[in-house]
């Protein structure tokens, strides 16, 4: 599989939010203005691909050379989070703009399961890191986009009386459930 | 194997705290902890009516900049202001406690319609609908807007109109931006008299339409001893400011003057404004209610909008 194509279908047809299924809650959370999904996305981004270079080096120079592979996702979860702390330090020290655009979306994903999915998904498929760091890219452009159409739809939705049972979260999930019906056309693409 | 899993885990673990241990020294921000304090004594609603984007914002500006008062935080009111003067070191002169205030009375004016609305069911949506289905171009639309935008859930629509639950106001005046037609305004709470009609007609234009409309006579500009009534923007206007300076004196001249009973007298005991936190979760008997509403009117009384035995039951929900 090409880099091109292996891009294309991280973003569109193996989307980690309407195709795996992962990172709904703040798909949900996150997506009531489009401001704020961009912001959560950019982070996701951020994050995804300085997680998938950490837990793929872990995994590489300290899990496999041990033989203590069992152990990943113990291992990963806990590089995802301390990481995430890392970069929230340093950002409010060296970037503060970015850290007060970012800042309260960074402790959000220190246990989002997307980020967590893609780098178990990088270790899966076996990919280098070059191709994982592409793929992971790839999976938060995926996040962003998901993110991005909702939070439009929902503004939408501001304006149109919902009835009251519906209302918030249940009409949320009814539409990622039609998106990821929609989301399913890709399938054949690659 | 257990113990190769713990031990491996122990020290990735120790790796990572003594990195983090390091980290947060070498990246340590020296944070004022006035803010986090300020922060804290603040409500938090984020309304934005101090004026700045949110609570964080008037907390950061009031801690640094020395010119920016304490008591600009209108939902905390005087609390808070104490509170964040103690903070700050600075000097807290006492603020107004608002209210929002609707100025219409299409019920009571028995406001016809035009048309029937069936479009998005927003009231900026319907006053670009030909001035809206009312015959009045300046009536409240009752589509709640305002019910939205309120971040303390302070107004709900009942008969079409919205309603104040004045317990539950802080006089943030979100809702005095987020309506089109500009019908809800700040006044203090402790004001005297309001208008209960932003109409920007005149006599016959307003006659026609509402039972309830200010016809501007200017009777009241004429009455006022303190001048504080004028018009701003083609409306009629009280300048509370100038109304409360004068004190009662005056003996609510305005209100007697008013030939169509616009003008209200907010001290009376049945006055509608502090009838308003009883009407809470009110039954939705619409039809019944807005029969009474117009008896009301036509004795020329403040209206009234709910049965004694329902009164009681209501106070009794409210203390729960």
């Amino acid at each position: 599989m090409s880099i091109f194509e292996l891009f294309i279908s991280a973003i569109f047809v193996n989307n980690i939010v309407l195709s795996q299924n992962l990172g709904n809650c703040p798909y949900v959370g996150c997506s009531k203005e489009k401001g704020v999904a961009l912001g959560m996305g950019g982070a996701v981004i951020f994050v995804i691909i300085m997680a998938t270079v950490f837990t793929w080096l872990t995994q590489k120079y300290i899990l496999v050379p041990l033989n203590v592979t069992y152990l990943q996702t113990l291992v990963f979860i806990l590089i995802i989070a301390s990481l995430v702390q890392f970069v929230e330090m340093f950002l409010k020290k060296a970037v503060p703009p970015l850290y007060s655009a970012l800042g309260i979306f960074l402790p959000l994903i220190t246990t989002n399961c997307a980020v967590m999915g893609a780098t178990l998904v990088v270790q899966r498929e076996k990919y280098d890191l070059l191709t994982g760091a592409l793929y992971s890219c790839a999976s938060g452009v995926g996040f962003l986009l998901a993110l991005l159409l909702m939070a439009g739809i929902r503004e939408r939705l501001e304006t149109l009386r919902v009835p009251k049972a519906m209302a918030g979260t249940p009409i949320s999930l009814v539409m990622a459930g039609i998106m990821a019906l929609a989301f399913m056309a890709f399938k054949g693409m690659i | 194997m257990v113990m190769t899993s713990i031990l491996i885990l122990a020290g990735l673990g120790l790796a990572v705290a003594v990195v983090l241990g390091i980290a947060s020294k070498v990246f340590y921000v020296e944070e004022d902890p006035k803010v986090e304090a300020v922060l804290e004594a603040l409500p938090g609603a984020n309304c934005g009516g101090c004026g700045y984007a949110g609570c964080e914002g008037y907390a950061i500006a009031v801690v640094n900049i020395p010119t920016i008062a304490a008591n600009l935080c209108v939902a905390g009111g005087k609390d808070v202001a104490a509170a964040v003067g103690q903070l700050t070191g600075k000097a807290v002169t006492e603020s107004d406690p608002l209210i929002s205030f609707r100025r219409c009375d299409k019920i009571s004016g028995k406001v016809q319609k035009r048309y029937s609305y069936q479009g998005m069911p927003s009231c900026a949506a319907a006053a670009t609908l030909a001035q809206g289905s009312d015959v009045c171009a300046f009536s409240c639309l009752g589509f709640g807007d305002c019910v939205v935008t309120c971040p303390f859930d302070a107004l709900y629509i009942q008969d079409n109109i919205v309603r104040v639950r004045e317990n539950l106001c802080t006089g943030c005046g979100k809702c005095t931006q987020a309506c089109p037609r500009n019908i809800l305004e700040l006044i203090p709470r402790r004001a005297r008299v309001a208008i209960r009609c932003s109409t920007q007609d005149k006599l016959r234009a307003v006659m026609d339409v509402c039972e309830a409309g200010c016809i501007q006579c200017s009777k009241c500009i004429k009455t006022c001893p303190a001048n504080a009534i004028s018009f701003v923007n083609n409306r009629i206007t009280i300048d509370q400011k100038m109304c409360l300076a004068y004190g009662p004196d005056c003996d609510m001249a305005c209100v007697s003057a008013c030939p169509r009973k616009i003008l209200r007298n907010l001290r009376e005991k049945d006055c509608l404004l502090n009838k308003m936190s009883e009407l809470k979760d009110a039954k939705p008997e619409t039809k019944e209610e807005v029969k009474t509403e117009n008896k009301a009117t036509e004795n020329n009384t403040e209206v009234k909008t709910e049965k004694p035995a329902e009164k009681v039951e209501k106070k009794e929900e409210v203390t729960a």
